[in-house]
């Protein structure tokens, strides 16, 4: 049968095609139009004058640029990490129940994430507020006998990312601990493996695709989150994300933001690379 | 006799409402080879992990080499169990899933090399050392399992159905290649299957389960010649089963009254009224074109099937039963559709009490 016609064709055109185009006029041609800008200068009046340059990248070494990318890369990895420890027995504990009520406690993680985020961050917000829950309830006791500044610092922000992200790191996690076989816990017991052995010798390596899914799904959008530092951060805490909007609406530097986002873009690449390397693409869980 | 190394003692287990084990009691012994036979369903397994320690029995004494073991955790049990699974830890080679339960227990780098080589050889898979499990055939995993578990030098080494995935050729000699290992390193198995000629092949005990209940533990050949109840009568190997009433006892034959016709039984243990059941293997069931003296069950020949080994005919009687009859050769003497008279040399037969009876 000849495969090289249109009919032959025809299956990848209907099925893929639809998407495909979609996403190169939406996502490719936007991201080649913002990798170009990220090589120009900037017009007088905030548009792109275009002449080709490197001053944007060579800006990013500034220590002020460095300081804020340095300190979303913390608190990304510790939003990541602390995902992870309050995660993974959250999951493990889920996927030990029977499949129907592990579906209803997902839904329960899932919740959150299907309201409207700036109603979540308000609401954290109205919690660390100085008249807020949590210090009313502290004085209440005479715990404190002032208000304690939640709002606008790091411990905050962090706060915040951690209850946007918590969601995305229990699913990949419950999903390859639920996969695991459980016959290979018994038989490392069997073998003369306490629990604690057994669960670093056993249960974490055969999770590590839904550890390290847990890891990717939460600290790349961990770096990039804007409404986060935004809402909570108020304009004290600098992160990434808050840095590149604000040069696109408000200092209006396209060039600049565009270089930024570009190596933001790079990086979340290249630790994909990283990954595909050392693991295997097929292993990685996100859900 | 010798001495018990493990004991069960009125051991029940409930999953939820669900009685899976009644009061099993069960003496394990020194060096045996026992299986622990039965359909699927009937509490082998679940008696295995209990042993294991993978589960906790609901009630009863389990004791391993003397010490009670019912508190102690799956770890600190002197067994070690080859699963049905395999399960082999994937991310491990062959080497560190062999030399795990060394490693768990702080053994010096040199002695675990020395003894996994020495594992190795015993389970013919010199070379290996480095794969991975998924690299390997189901006969090969299945080596190192028993290897990563023999290893640990145990008492008891608990088998649960391990050659259930295997195609048939592979498991008879991987069956051989057991019972070998089983002789020379003078260990004690308890093997769980629903596979009764495995289990025939190789135990040297056989408990038959059935319902969370040990029905018989008996040798092989014992159970098979004089099965004790009708469950493992048509459990193990083929039987011919009538139902019926003793009604008349002379010296060491015993006369049944079926529903269709009479039949001679051994006497031994059985009084006039009793309710019983005769069970006769198809190979040693007799049969003629007249009635034999004291026999008058008969039937219609149905069909005759030549299965590989054995030449099979199956007579149906008036109440719709088939009995069975299986001859090396066929002999020519009837035809379908003829009837036929059974008799049995009542040696050959054995007598069973009718449950309802002699329960409790």
């Amino acid at each position: 049968m000849d495969r090289s016609g249109i009919r032959g064709k025809l299956p990848a055109m209907v099925t893929a095609g639809p998407i495909s185009i979609w996403l190169i006029i939406f996502v490719l041609l936007p991201l080649v139009y913002v990798f170009v800008i990220s090589f120009m200068s900037r017009g007088t009046y905030g548009g792109i004058d275009w002449h080709f340059t490197f001053e944007n990248y060579t800006m990013l070494l500034q220590p002020l640029y460095l300081k804020i990318i340095w300190k979303s890369l913390k608190l990304a990895f510790l939003t990541t990490a602390m995902c992870l420890i309050m995660g993974y027995p959250l999951a493990y504990w889920i996927a030990q129940k029977p499949a129907k009520s592990a579906a209803k406690w997902l839904l329960l993680v899932m919740i959150p994430y299907w309201t409207n985020s700036l109603v979540r961050l308000y609401s954290v917000n109205l919690l660390g507020m100085p008249n807020g829950f949590v210090n009313l309830f502290l004085m209440k006791l005479h715990i404190i006998s002032e208000p304690i500044q939640f709002l606008y610092t790091d411990g905050m922000v962090l706060m915040g990312l951690l209850t946007a992200m918590l969601p995305f790191s229990v699913l990949p996690l419950y999903s390859s601990i639920e996969k695991m076989d459980k016959s290979l816990i018994e038989a490392s017991k069997d073998l003369g493996a306490n629990s604690v052995t057994t669960f670093r010798k056993v249960t974490i390596p055969q999770t590590m695709g839904g550890i390290v899914g847990c890891i990717l799904l939460v600290f790349i959008p961990s770096i990039g989150m804007y409404q986060v530092p935004e809402v909570l951060g108020g304009g004290k805490v600098m992160l990434v994300g808050t840095l590149i909007k604000n040069q696109f609406l408000m200092t209006k530097n396209w060039p600049f933001g565009a270089s930024m986002a570009i190596l933001l873009m790079f990086s979340t690449i290249a630790m994909l690379l990283i990954y595909t390397r050392v693991g295997k693409l097929e292993e990685l869980e996100v859900v | 006799m010798a001495e018990s190394i493990v004991s069960l003692r009125h051991v029940n287990k409930y999953f939820g409402e669900n009685h899976v084990l009644k009061d099993i009691n069960l003496e394990i012994e020194e060096g045996e080879f026992l299986t622990l036979l039965g359909p699927s369903g009937c509490g082998k397994t679940t008696t295995l992990r209990l042993i294991a320690g993978f589960e906790d029995a609901t009630d009863g004494i389990i004791e391993v080499q003397g010490d009670r073991v019912e508190d102690k955790e799956a770890y600190e049990r002197d067994v070690n169990t080859v699963f049905q699974s395999y399960a082999l830890f994937p991310h491990m080679t062959v080497y560190d899933n062999i030399g795990y339960g060394l490693k768990v227990k702080k053994v010096p780098k040199e002695e675990i090399k020395e003894r996994v080589r020495e594992m190795l050889e015993l389970v013919q898979l010199m070379g290996f050392e480095g794969r991975k499990p998924d690299a390997m055939s189901g006969g090969q995993k299945q080596r190192v399992a028993i290897a990563r578990a023999l290893i640990n030098n145990p008492k008891v080494l608990l088998l649960d159905e391990p050659l259930g995935a295997l195609d048939l050729k592979l498991r008879k000699q991987m069956q051989i290649e057991l019972k070998r290992l089983q002789q020379m390193l003078n260990i004690t198995f308890v093997y769980v299957t629903h596979d009764q000629e495995e289990a025939m092949t190789m135990s040297d005990r056989i408990a038959v389960m059935k319902d969370g209940i040990i029905e018989q533990l008996a040798s092989p050949r014992e159970i098979y010649n004089k099965p004790a109840t009708k469950f493992v009568a048509d459990f193990i190997g083929e039987s011919n089963i009538f139902s019926g009433t003793v009604i008349e006892i002379n010296g060491e034959e015993a006369t049944l009254e079926t529903e269709c016709g009479c039949c001679k039984m051994p006497a031994e243990g059985f009084a006039v009224g009793d309710k019983a059941h005769v069970c006769i293997r198809p190979e040693t069931i007799g049969f003629s074109k007249e009635p034999v003296d004291g026999f008058t069950l008969k039937g219609q020949v149905k069909n005759m099937i030549f299965v590989g080994a054995v030449f099979r005919t199956l007579v149906t009687m008036e109440n719709g039963y088939d009995v069975k009859i299986n001859r090396v050769k066929y002999d020519g003497s009837y035809q379908e559709g003829d009837t036929l008279y059974f008799y049995w040399d009542v040696e050959d037969s054995t007598g069973i009490r009718d449950q309802e009876v002699t329960n409790g």
